[in-house]
């Protein structure tokens, strides 16, 4: 159990003495999870309100989708997402293989289906004659689906904590599609498994807390944002 | 006198099976319409359907005597209100809640002073900053009224409101709602378990079975046979006023 505070204590002296790998390697971590957890926002809120409240022809194909791709392992979606990145591959030319673009794919792949999946089963929580209420109050499409947003507010920022936790904490990915890059491609996850790897175990365990206190950092500030609201 | 509300030759089906089939059925200027019926009758659907919330499959729904399409349903919508069994209130404010009906029809001015005044006729202005989803179950349907009067509706539908309110505060309410109905001399149409209500509402009875219109008249017209099982419980064979000779008045 030493070793745990050691790591600990190693965690605060890295940051507190402005290391600027460490730095540089947390606020690429952040931006990438940060920026995947955004578009999956932007794309997948409305994918979900839409599958949960339209009846369309393939819609059970879609849901089905947006559920088993919540639990789509990294290391796969990696493996895909480089196929495509690859040189040689159909999307080669983009010139994208080991960036932090091609990580803010991939991580984007795996939240989407988290955060349209959530506010899928948010709405659909609601009971469907709430819907009828709604438009029986008068509202036009855009402002129905504005009240209906409204009212599965907390269980998106639900669905945004999730997708960040999963993409923040991921690794197969980001190895795969980034490469682990020094001071370019590198991202918390990655760097530990170097550490480890080197058998840097105490260094590993700092930057695990790094992780944690980033992870737990944001996760607490949409939790305040989620519980705010609740107390009038 | 034209109705305000009609529908001619409607059919909604579920399924494969029908659950709405009616040839005519209309809703003239200040009456107020009892639509009673055993459990699946098909009132609900009667009320959505004149709501022009859920198009009928065949036959057509007038506003007036204007054709609801898909293009005025929006339009139409916003000449009424509905009130459902349970209260649907959103999760923001009592007074939020009884304004965004307003809102959404595009009425601003005024639109707060109104829905406070509405808190106040149905007793509930005390509680109009508080989270509309903390209210207990009767203050929340007195609310839920409250937003439907606030429109000023043509016509007002209301399905079994009342139903979910413990008996005493019930009676109480519904004393109040004929009051207000009154004095403000709202059209409706009320779907209703209850004899008691029918009583006290309604101009006008229409007896709902199997998706069709059985039976049409006064209420004190209107006998309330047994085999209709699915009415309250509270239609006993004291309460029974007539026979049933199933006749369309
Ligand atoms: N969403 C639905 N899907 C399938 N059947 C339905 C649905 N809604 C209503 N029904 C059926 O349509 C019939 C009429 O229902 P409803 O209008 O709710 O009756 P009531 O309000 O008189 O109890 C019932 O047989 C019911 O089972
Ligand atoms: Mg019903």
């Amino acid at each position: 159990m030493d070793f745990i505070g050691q790591g600990f204590i190693k965690a605060l002296q890295l940051l507190l003495s402005g290391d600027k790998e460490v730095y540089s390697i947390a606020l690429l971590t952040i931006k990438v999870s940060g920026t995947a957890t955004l578009i999956s926002l932007i794309l997948g809120v409305p994918m979900g309100l839409y599958f949960a409240v339209a009846r369309f022809r393939g819609r059970e194909f879609m849901v089905g989708a947006v559920n088993a791709g919540m639990g789509l392992p990294p290391t796969v979606v990696g493996l895909w997402v480089a196929l495509f990145f690859w040189r040689r591959g159909p999307l080669g030319f983009l010139g994208l293989m080991y960036t932090p673009a091609a990580m803010v794919i991939a991580q984007t792949i795996i939240a989407l289906p988290l955060v349209a999946g959530l506010t899928m089963s948010a709405v659909q929580q609601l009971s469907p004659k709430l819907r009828l209420q709604i438009l029986a109050l008068g509202a036009s499409p855009l402002q129905f689906w504005w009240l209906i947003l409204h009212e599965v507010r907390l269980g998106v920022l639900a669905a945004v904590m999730a997708g960040f936790g999963r993409v923040i904490a991921e690794v197969g990915a980001s190895m795969a599609v980034g490469g682990n890059v020094r001071w370019y491609s590198r991202v918390l996850t990655t760097s530990i498994v170097l550490e480890v790897n080197k058998g840097n175990f105490s260094l590993a365990l700092a930057l695990s807390f790094i992780l944690l206190f980033i992870s737990y950092g944001v996760t607490y500030w949409l939790t305040v944002l989620q519980q705010r609201r609740r107390q009038v | 006198m034209t109705p305000l509300l009609a529908v001619k030759d409607i059919v909604v089906r579920r399924g494969r099976r029908f659950c709405l089939k009616i040839d005519e059925f209309c809703v003239r200027p200040q009456e107020v319409v009892a639509l009673i019926g055993p459990n699946g009758a098909g009132k609900s659907t009667l009320l959505t359907t004149l709501a022009c919330l859920t198009p009928p499959d065949s036959g057509t729904v007038f506003f007036g005597s204007e054709k609801v399409t898909k293009k005025n349903a929006l339009t139409v919508r916003r000449k009424l209100a509905v009130v459902f069994q349970e209260p649907l209130l959103l999760d923001n404010t009592v007074l939020e809640n009884t304004v965004l009906g307003l809102r959404l029809r595009g009425q601003k001015q005024g639109a707060e002073d109104k829905a406070r005044i509405w808190l106040k006729r149905f007793g509930v202005d005390h509680l109009a900053g508080q989270n509309a989803l903390t209210l207990s179950g009767g203050e929340a349907q007195r609310a839920s009224l409250a937003r439907a009067f606030a429109l000023e509706p043509k016509v007002l539908l209301l399905d079994e409101p009342f139903a979910s309110i413990d008996v005493i505060s019930r009676t109480a309410l519904i004393d109040e709602f004929k009051s207000v109905l009154e004095s403000t001399g709202t059209t409706a149409v009320l779907v209703t378990h209850d004899f008691y209500e029918v009583q006290a509402l309604a101009s006008r009875t229409v007896v709902l079975d199997q998706g069709t219109i059985q039976a049409e008249g006064t209420p004190a017209e209107i006998a309330v046979h047994k085999t209709w099982g699915g009415l309250s419980k509270g239609v006993s064979a004291t309460t029974i006023t007539n026979r049933v000779d199933g006749s369309r008045l």
